[in-house]
């Protein structure tokens, strides 16, 4: 096994509060002093390993590397790997950890990152495995809210759809509970409740207060974020209960009526019918800000792992 | 009912009542060629009711799995008719090998040479969860 002291990261909880206070700053830094930035990585190679498909996720890391002046390499899903030839994950990133000086790697299949990380020689960053983590989608919403309320504590928080297999919503609820004073109102429907061990090992473990309910409209008024997400047809093995789930929630501009005019609306994108086309130009709609910050807090992530100055 | 006693073997006793087949199943004890006696319902002082195992034969047990299943048993080692080891078990950390994740998502499913590893993370109520997707593991 090969023994460095580099860090990775696999799940959220791998970064302390200071850690990641310090990511924003960088970050922040970053949106103001661009050019300062743009060649910190020059002749670095970030590898992207997309074992399962994710667009969005995979061009903001490269976008990332690109704009640190680094290189990128990669392949953006599973058939155009050695995978389809047989080769075991821990074979694949040992050897593209020859080629490359830090690997970004999204697998369908939970805990993958954890295998990889064995006998890997360069840091790995989580870009999702399967229902279980996507700690740098984590960090996007932590700097997006930073960065809209100035603030990381004293919030009440929604979260709102697919809170079952949401990974997203996972590692935010893990993330938010290190913070004072946070409130949850989680929403989903009674088939994509929150699993129980959430709520047992971090929201009560942290005496966190929060509600369930499946009423979108219930308590709209009282949260500073909410937080929708897509209700994902790639994490049901029966086509039937995604037809009926899917649609549960839409959030348009009547319901937003009822909520506070600061209100934040993020969303880990894709969306599809859950946010109707009309929020996009309400103020209060941040999803797509989101986005864009996504790949700032991932430069800043990329100069921390790499150890760049 | 009356067993006999062994001569060299070990006698589990203080399993909960309804563990002992579990016991019997994790540790194959099917496999072996020695009598194996399962009693359930046996009378107790301190439970009033509780399941035994008397196995006639000084075989190799790995003593995680039975902790994994019940820590709260006393194995007597008996060798020449005398016990000479009253061994008392602690859960262990980390099982490796003994279950299989039953998470269809886990990696675990597909990937070759991997040891399957479950990890303490409640003594108080004796759960374990995958090193790798962290879901609970199901005896």
């Amino acid at each position: 096994m090969v023994k460095r002291k580099t860090k990775n990261l696999i799940d959220i909880n791998d970064l302390s509060i200071k850690e990641i206070d310090d990511l924003i700053k960088v970050a922040n830094d970053i949106i103001t002093n661009k050019e300062k930035y743009s060649k910190k990585c020059d002749g670095k190679i970030l590898a992207t390993l997309f074992f399962e498909s994710s667009t969005r996720t995979r061009l903001s890391f490269e976008s990332a590397m690109l704009r640190l002046g680094g290189n990128v390499l990669g392949f953006s899903e599973a058939s155009s790997s050695s995978t389809t030839k047989g080769e075991s994950l821990a074979d694949t990133v040992t050897v593209v950890s020859g080629y490359s000086d830090i690997i970004a790697m999204r697998h369908p299949k939970e805990g993958a990152p954890v295998v990889a990380t064995r006998n890997c020689s360069v840091p790995i960053i989580n870009a999702g495995d399967g229902g279980h983590n996507h700690p740098t989608q984590t960090l996007t919403d932590l700097f997006t809210i930073s960065r809209e309320k100035g603030r990381l504590d004293n919030l009440t928080i929604g979260l709102c759809g697919d809170l079952k297999f949401g990974r997203t919503v996972h590692s935010l609820i893990t993330a938010m509970s290190r913070y004072k004073n946070i409130k949850f109102i989680l929403i989903s429907p009674n088939e994509l409740k929150l699993p129980e061990y959430i709520k047992k090992d971090v929201l009560d473990k942290n005496n966190i207060s929060y509600i369930e309910t499946n009423d979108i409209e219930e308590y709209l008024k009282d949260l500073d974020i909410l937080y929708m997400t897509r209700v994902q047809k790639e994490r049901f093995f029966n086509e039937a209960d995604y037809i009926r789930l899917k649609d549960y929630y839409i959030l348009n501009e009547e319901k937003l009526k009822k909520a506070k005019k600061d209100l934040c609306i993020l969303h880990p994108l894709p969306r599809v019918n859950e946010i109707a086309i009309e929020v996009d130009n309400d103020k209060r709609a941040c999803y797509f800000k989101q986005a864009r910050y996504g790949v700032y807090i991932r430069m800043a992530l990329i100069l921390k792992l790499l150890e760049v100055k | 009912m009356n067993i006999d006693a062994i001569k060299n073997g070990y006698v589990i006793d203080h399993i909960k009542v309804g563990n002992a087949m579990k016991i019997y199943d994790v540790l194959n004890l099917n496999e072996l060629d020695c009598q194996v006696a399962l009693i359930t319902n046996a009378k107790s002082k301190k439970t009033k009711v509780k399941d035994i195992i008397k196995i006639a034969k000084l075989v190799d047990i790995d003593f995680d799995k039975i902790a994994s299943i019940d820590s709260n048993v006393t194995i007597n080692i008996v060798k020449n008719n005398k016990i000479i080891e009253k061994k008392k078990l602690e859960l262990p950390r980390e099982l490796i090998n003994i279950y299989k994740c039953k998470n269809p998502r886990c990696i675990t499913t597909i990937e070759r040479g991997l040891d399957q590893i479950f990890v303490l993370t409640d003594k108080e109520n004796n759960i374990y969860r995958c090193k790798y997707c962290e879901t609970n593991l199901e005896k």
